[in-house]
Order: structure tokens, then C-alpha cells, then sequence
């Protein structure tokens, strides 16, 4: 309760929290509103925003509603930023928990690994993943989440050496607890608040390279991503540039929501660090 | 000489990375549909069997994973990338090619970024929770947020389109040969933009850690003991406090050089700039599998090499780093 109290005290927070729920609510109403396919003709290609009262944000090249993509596409963000973040974390979480735990070889074996992640470019890692395992829903998401552990992953080994040696792990350990109840019973959940709040880095950044994938045409293309529907906006730049314009501010709002949000709850868990 | 041995331990370290991310790469890249014989025989328009047999063969395609692993290694280590196919020319010449557009990107990229984020961050933490604070901070989450081709677009219909004041892409006018000073200015007017993009969303975490930095070291004794001595802010703030604000912004660069060159793959895109990350692009969508590995490892060692520039930035700002480890 003192958290929410905190965070709410916080305008930049709750608005935050309030672009979130915008962007949440358009992603779940989306299906009711727009009952139609939202990739199937819905009339005359390249109507202008605010001009037919059927299609308030205009079609595309191709006559599909604008406004319905945008719907559908929140789902596809959201859906992606999760899972994706999901998997970062999760293997992010166990690499840096072995590694901080162990110390000695493993140590030094799971950083150099990391290392070796983080020296490739994740961008180029991600074309690469994609050129082998192709670009369908399921590869893109998971592709993304494999390009983004290492962050969390160093997160999660410098809070478990800061607590490894704590009185509470020693005593744990002298009452003969195992090493894996040591990991995470004890030591993960006093580590995962700071990690948690990092997972909202994790899933800015996944939402932004979803959409630049998909605007590079290398997402899937069957389904109504933001990203697609601005490249697709792209040949039609010189007049119709609305057609990119749209889907940028969708992702822009979505992207601060999610960054906002976890600058919130980093300020309420950690009221010391407020301010940084 | 304290340094040499640093660049020297650096080096070394690096080198089982690089290695790391060679078989790592090379052993993900076997289960990539199709290979360099099947991309060569689609350029020829199809083949029978026994030409693919005899070019497999002649490419060393049909020995082991492991045999033609150790085969790429030892090439490597001659700086042999292989023959790309699609370009009909050595990896090597293509990717050199294509470096100097992205490294020009790059470097303008990281100077506008660390130059305004110094600036902006030194003026929002002298007036911490002022209205240029609050403005600062703000336009910097707005960046932060913004997808950098999305942004290059709009640019483009603003300035390229609507006001005409600068070109839409490419890397310099080719339609009039020009040489000297005013190629070097074409070439700097066709970059402003691509900067512009790329540089963005750096611009608005480097003026974030320097805002935090600078809020840090400003409540140090040592600065206390600075104004007791009786210097201005203005000396405070230049003499004392920026060179120990600088360091986690000179951390930062060697962190982000890998996601900057990421970054410039849609940069260079949008802005069809004939750079690495074009050619990444180009080779992901023709499924040139011997130029993509190429273009890895060239952009690994991209990063090393920054990263090694930022361990001497490091020990230049902070004469304690070369004594430890």
C-alpha cells in the first residue's frame, strides 16, 4: 500500500499508468470494435484521416482501415513486449543467479558468454536468428527475447553477490538448505524487485525492435503490426505520409507508457534513488 | 607503458569473445535452409545435381560441421571472409566497401549524442526541478520512446519534402561529380539527417546518466570544498565536477557501440545509405549467409575496438583505472 501511495504521488507515473491502460483497453476492445479482419479491404486505398466517418484515421495503400491496425497492432505489441520480456528475464534471471551464486568458473564461463552477446550488435543478432529460423509470429518473439538477456542477466549476478554473503544466506545455508532453495527461496526474492523494475528496459526495447523488424518487412507479415503498416506507409511517404505517422505515435505512447511506468515503480520500491 | 600493457590484457580478453561468437554463429547458421551453393545455383538460374555436388565440393560444403568449422577458423584467422555470391566479389572488399559510410554514421551519430546529452544534462542538473529541468527531461523521455525510423521518416517529409532543405538519402549527390571541400560539405549535408535519427534516442540516455552524474558528484565534499575555496560555479562546475561526471558517460559509449551499429542497419535503410547495415540487410533478405557471418565479425571487432578507445578514454579521465585490474 505504501507503494502505490509513492507511486501515485508521482504525475509523470500515473500518466504513465493511464497511457498504459489506453493502450491495454484498445488492445482488448479491438476485437468488438472492429469485428473484421483488420488486414481485409475495407474500402477506397488512401483515404485521409477525418474524412469518411467509416475509417476516422484513413485506409492505407490497399484500403485497409487505419484505425483498425492501429487496434489489432496493440495487441501485437503488447503481446510481443511481454512474452519477449518474459524470456529475457527468465534466462537473464538463471545466468545471473548461477553465475553470481557460484562465483569461481561458472562465473567466469557465464560472463564470457554474456560478453560474447553483448559484443555482437543485438540488431544483427536478431537478422541473423531470423534469416535462419524465418519470421513467423512465434520466431520473431522468441528471436527478441533471446537477443535481450544479457542486461538483466548482469543485473540479476551483481544483486546476487551483493546478498550472497548476507547473514540471512548464511544462515540459510548452516540449516543445510539445498542450493537451489538457497537461489531461489531465499536470495531471488530480495533480488527481483530491482529486476522487475529493469523488465520495463527489457520491454521498451523489445517493442522498438518488433516495430523496426517488422518496418524492414522482416516480422511476420500476416499479422497487423505498427511496424508493418509504416513501412507499408513508406512508398507512399511524399503525400500520404499519415500512413506512416499513425503507427509511429502508437508505438511512441506505447513505449513511454512502458518506460514512465517502470521509472514509477524503480521511485516507489527505492524511494532513496529517486531522481536518477 | 602502464597503458600499453592495459590495451595488451584488453586485447587478450577479447579474444575468446571473438572466438565465442564465431562457432557460436557458425554452428546457428547449419540450420539455415539452404546454403551458399543453393543461393549461387538460384543466381545461375538452377542447375542439375552434379554441378551443386561439384561446387559443394569445391566450397569444402560437404565435409563435417566440425571439419569445415575448423576450415572458416583457420580462414578467418588469415582475414579470408569468404566469397560472397551475390555480389560476386570477396566478402572482405564488399564489407570494405560499405564500413567508412557507417563508421562516418557512427562517429557523427555519437558526437551529436554525447555533445547535446553533456550540454542538456549539465543544464537540467544546475537547475534540478526548474522548468528547464522538467523540459529537458521530458523531450528526453519523448526520445527516448520514439522509433528512430519513424522519426527518420518524418524528417524526411519535413525537411526533404515539404521545406527542401536537405536531401531525402544517399550519401552524397551523384548526379554532379564534385571534389575537395564542397564533396566533403555534400557529404555532411546528406548525413545531417541520418545523424539526426541514429543519434536520438542516445541523445536522450547519455543527457539522462550525465543529469544523474552531475547530481551525484555536485554533492561530493569535494566540490563543497571547491565553493568554500571560493570559485564561481561556472569553475566548479567545468573544472571539478565534469571530468568526474564524465565517467559513466564514457561507460556508456562502449556499451552502446553494439546497439548503435544495430541501430544503423534501419538508419541506413531509411536513409539508403550504402553502409554495413544496409549490406546486413541486403544479405538477410537475399539469404547471403558467407556475408552476414562477415559482416558479424567485422561489426564484433567494431565493437571491440571502440570498447578498447573507451578503456584509454577511461584510464586518460581517471588515472587509477590502469593500476587496478
Amino acid at each position: 500500500m505504501e507503494v502505490v501511495r509513492r507511486y501515485a504521488r508521482s504525475p509523470a507515473a500515473v500518466f504513465g499508468i493511464v497511457l498504459l491502460v489506453a493502450v491495454v483497453a484498445m488492445a482488448a476492445s479491438a476485437g468488438w470494435l472492429f469485428p473484421r479482419d483488420p488486414l481485409s479491404l475495407a474500402g477506397r486505398p488512401l483515404i485521409w484521416p477525418f474524412q469518411n466517418p467509416r475509417f476516422p484515421l484513413g485506409t492505407d495503400n490497399s484500403g485497409r482501415d487505419i484505425a483498425a491496425q492501429i487496434f489489432y497492432g496493440a495487441r501485437i505489441s503488447l503481446l510481443i513486449g511481454l512474452v519477449a520480456t518474459a524470456i529475457a528475464i527468465a534466462i537473464g534471471i538463471v545466468i545471473g543467479a548461477l553465475a553470481g551464486f557460484y562465483g569461481g568458473t561458472v562465473d567466469t564461463v557465464l560472463m564470457r558468454v554474456t560478453e560474447a552477446f553483448q559484443t555482437l550488435p543485438n540488431f544483427l543478432l536478431l537478422l541473423v536468428l531470423v534469416a535462419v529460423f524465418g519470421s513467423t509470429l512465434t520466431t520473431v518473439t522468441i528471436a527478441i527475447g533471446v537477443v535481450s538477456w544479457p542486461a538483466p542477466a548482469r543485473l540479476t549476478r551483481a544483486e546476487f553477490l551483493s546478498l550472497r554473503n548476507r547473514e540471512f544466506v548464511q544462515a540459510a545455508q548452516t540449516l543445510g538448505l539445498k542450493d537451489a532453495k538457497l537461489i531461489f527461496g531465499e536470495i531471488l526474492p530480495n533480488a527481483l524487485p530491482s529486476v522487475i523494475v529493469y523488465a520495463s528496459v527489457v520491454m521498451a526495447v523489445a517493442i522498438l525492435l518488433e516495430s523496426a523488424l517488422a518496418f524492414l518487412k522482416l516480422s511476420d507479415p500476416n499479422v497487423a503490426s505498427w511496424g508493418n503498416l509504416i513501412g507499408l506507409g513508406r512508398d507512399v511517404l511524399r503525400v500520404q505520409w499519415y500512413v506512416s505517422a499513425i503507427p509511429g505515435i502508437a508505438i511512441l505512447v506505447t513505449v513511454l507508457a512502458v518506460s514512465l511506468v517502470g521509472q514509477g515503480l524503480n521511485d516507489a520500491l527505492n524511494p532513496r534513488l529517486k531522481g536518477r | 607503458m602502464r597503458l600499453l600493457s592495459l590495451v595488451g590484457r584488453r586485447l587478450a580478453a577479447s579474444i575468446p569473445t571473438l572466438l565465442l561468437i564465431l562457432i557460436g554463429l557458425f554452428l546457428l547458421l547449419q540450420f539455415a535452409p539452404g546454403d551458399t551453393v543453393d543461393a549461387m545455383m538460384a543466381q545461375m538460374g538452377g542447375g542439375d545435381a552434379a554441378t551443386a555436388k561439384s561446387l559443394r565440393e569445391f566450397y569444402g560444403l560437404d565435409l563435417s560441421v566440425s571439419a569445415q568449422l575448423g576450415n572458416y577458423l583457420w580462414r578467418l584467422a588469415r582475414f579470408d571472409l569468404g566469397f560472397s555470391s551475390i555480389y560476386g566479389k570477396p566478402v572482405l572488399t564488399v564489407i570494405a566497401e560499405r564500413l567508412p559510410a557507417t563508421l562516418l554514421l557512427m562517429g557523427a551519430a555519437l558526437s551529436f549524442a554525447f555533445f547535446f546529452g553533456l550540454v542538456f544534462g549539465v543544464i537540467a542538473a544546475r537547475g534540478v526541478n526548474k522548468w528547464p529541468d522538467t523540459l529537458i527531461s521530458t523531450l528526453g523521455l519523448i526520445f527516448y520512446a520514439t522509433p528512430s525510423f519513424w522519426f527518420g521518416l518524418m524528417a524526411i517529409v519535413v525537411f526533404s519534402i515539404y521545406l527542401q532543405w536537405l536531401p531525402a538519402g544517399g550519401l552524397e549527390d551523384i548526379t554532379v561529380m564534385q571534389t575537395g571541400l564542397w564533396r566533403t560539405l555534400d557529404i555532411a549535408r546528406h548525413l545531417i539527417l541520418p545523424t539526426l535519427t541514429l543519434g536520438l534516442i542516445y541523445l536522450a540516455i547519455y543527457l539522462r546518466i550525465m543529469r544523474a552524474s552531475m547530481l551525484e558528484v555536485l554533492n561530493l565534499d569535494f566540490v563543497r570544498t571547491a565553493r568554500a575555496k571560493g570559485l564561481d560555479d561556472t569553475r566548479v562546475v567545468i573544472k571539478h565536477v565534469l571530468r568526474n561526471a564524465l565517467l559513466p558517460m564514457v561507460t556508456l559509449i562502449g556499451l552502446q557501440a553494439g546497439t548503435m551499429l544495430g541501430g544503423s542497419v534501419v538508419v541506413e535503410s531509411v536513409f539508403s545509405l550504402p553502409g554495413l547495415g544496409r549490406l546486413a540487410y541486403e544479405s538477410v533478405v537475399q539469404r547471403d549467409l558467407n556475408t552476414l557471418l562477415g559482416i558479424v565479425f567485422a561489426s564484433a571487432l567494431v565493437v571491440i575496438a571502440v570498447n578498447l578507445a573507451v578503456d584509454i578514454a577511461y584510464a586518460r579521465l581517471d588515472p587509477r583505472i590502469t593500476t587496478g585490474v
